[in-house]
């Protein structure tokens, strides 16, 4: 494909009833945090956004929401592509975004410089994409809270150390708090700020 | 252009415009992430007037696609006015499949009644809210009732369940049972009877609720603890019914009074109508079931 129109292609086929699927997967995932969610739409986003991390972008940005982009990502066409696609504006303010993308292998700065909502408007925080290497093969996980049944695993692969690291602290915040959607390619899982994380030793 | 006549009022599918189901969507996420918090969003007008269900329509249009099968009900209904009209506007504005039936359903609007058969994973409740404060009637200033939820101050709810004991010698709300949700947001489960209220606790089915005219959303994810508010001596207790459904015999289901005459005369039927001609359709005959098709022969 012409570099030059990666910007302007590759969006949903359908964005009326394809961002609706998307959306309903992701609602799914929010709501059962752990489970695995699929993006059945074909679309194309310019590297380095994966097919999810793409879907989630085209479903939930638009005008309102000031969108911050790892330095990888904003350096490629993907800026472009948000612009033409849905018009949201892009900040270098984490702490004003209300979605923050991240690229397969990108560090994850400090969750305390994203916008973490205040103790009266906790909504008004940012949702972290984080692109991962795989959603399975990794370092088993123990998943529970709102949402999952007794207990959820989940074994991620490439997920950032720093993201564990600082999940404790997220989860202290509440009900201020980040929520984060894990993307590897097309699938997707949610991590709400009720989830707690327990990493099993192996 | 040539447009047929009949498409001149086309709408968007499920009449909102996307730009306003991707503010709705936002708002429904971060329900989710923060169990019973109501979460402020740019509630539109509807085709209906407020106190019709203008939050429940907005949620569901936002989040109904076209391989959804919808049921409608009101107070347990889905033959009255409100669930009939809701039901007939989303077929006419998504093509939407719609049932009666609370198994075959995806999403379920519903207008103050959960349905008595337990909802499963997959299937979405979304909630008509009127008022979504708990705390409205006891403090009118939204400030401060935000600041309560902030700082998790509900002393004030406990002091208007305690005044009830004080006046009546029990807790004597029946409808709109203040709850805990996941231990930390007291929320309104919008008028339900607090018969309702034990189903909502670590419930299978995503439960989203809508408020129009307040603007509100929020949510109770599945498997969630939703404790309803009540002290260690005046535990809390549901409605129970002397006799079963007229009808079909149902105990332990809640029951709507009907009356038959002006001589006192009366019967209690189920209010959930799709469980109570289920049961019929089983052979279940209750007391006055007979009684009706013998007057009629």
């Amino acid at each position: 494909m012409d570099n030059r129109n990666e910007g302007f292609t590759g969006g949903f086929p359908d964005a009326v009833y394809n961002s609706q699927t998307v959306f309903r997967t992701l609602m799914d995932c929010m709501a059962r945090p752990g489970s695995l969610g699929l993006v059945t739409p074909e679309l194309m986003p310019p590297a380095p956004l994966g097919v999810a991390a793409g879907a989630l972008m085209l479903t939930l940005c638009d005008h309102d929401t000031p969108v911050w982009l790892s330095p990888k990502i904003a350096q490629s066409n993907v800026p472009g592509w948000l612009a033409f696609h849905c018009g949201a504006p892009l900040t270098r303010e984490k702490s004003e975004a209300r979605f923050a993308f991240l690229e397969a292998g990108a560090h994850l700065p400090a969750i305390a410089h994203f916008a973490l909502g205040a103790q009266d408007y906790p909504d008004r925080s940012t949702t972290l994409v984080i692109e991962i290497e795989a959603l399975d093969g990794g370092r088993p996980l123990n998943l529970t809270g709102p949402g999952i049944r007794d207990v959820t695993h989940l074994a991620p692969r490439g997920l950032p150390a720093e993201l564990l690291a600082q999940w404790t602290d997220n989860r202290a915040l509440f009900p201020r708090g980040l929520d984060v959607v894990l993307t590897a390619g097309r699938q997707m899982i949610g991590l709400p700020r009720t989830c707690k994380i327990t990493a099993l030793e192996v | 252009m040539s447009m047929p006549a009949t498409e001149l009022a086309a709408y968007n599918f499920a009449y909102l415009d996307e730009q306003t189901k991707r503010m709705i969507r936002r708002a429904i996420l971060k329900a989710i992430a923060i169990p019973g918090y109501q979460v402020p969003f740019a509630s539109r007008e509807m085709p209906m007037p407020y106190g019709w269900g203008t939050g429940g329509v907005q949620v569901t249009a936002a989040i109904l696609g076209p391989q959804d099968v919808l049921k409608v009900i009101d107070q347990g209904a889905d033959d009255t006015t409100n669930a009939v009209s809701i039901r007939a506007f989303f077929q006419k504005v998504a093509n939407v499949a719609v049932t009666t039936h609370t198994g075959e359903a995806t999403v379920i609007q519903t207008r103050h009644r959960i349905p008595e058969d337990t909802l499963r994973e997959g299937q979405v409740l979304v909630y008509q809210v009127p008022i979504p404060e708990p705390l409205r009637f006891l403090e009118p200033r939204e400030t401060e009732t935000r600041k309560m939820h902030a700082l998790e101050e509900y002393g004030l709810m406990h002091v208007k369940l305690y005044e009830d004991i004080a006046r009546h010698g029990r807790i004597a709300t029946t409808y709109a049972y203040p709850v805990k949700v996941a231990g930390r947001y007291v929320m309104d489960p919008s008028p339900t009877p607090k018969f309702d209220n034990p189903k909502m606790h670590r419930s299978e089915a995503l439960q989203l609720f809508g408020a129009g005219r307040e603007k509100r959303i929020y949510a109770v994810p599945p498997f969630t603890d939703v404790v309803s508010l009540d002290f260690e001596d005046h535990p809390f207790e549901v409605q129970s019914f002397d006799k079963p459904c007229a009808l079909c015999g149902a105990r332990h289901v809640y029951l709507d009074e009907v009356v038959l005459d002006d001589r006192g005369g009366r019967m209690f039927v189920c209010s959930d109508t799709d469980y109570c001609e289920t049961r019929r359709a089983d052979g279940h005959v209750g007391e006055m079931l007979g009684q009706s098709q013998e007057a009629a022969e």
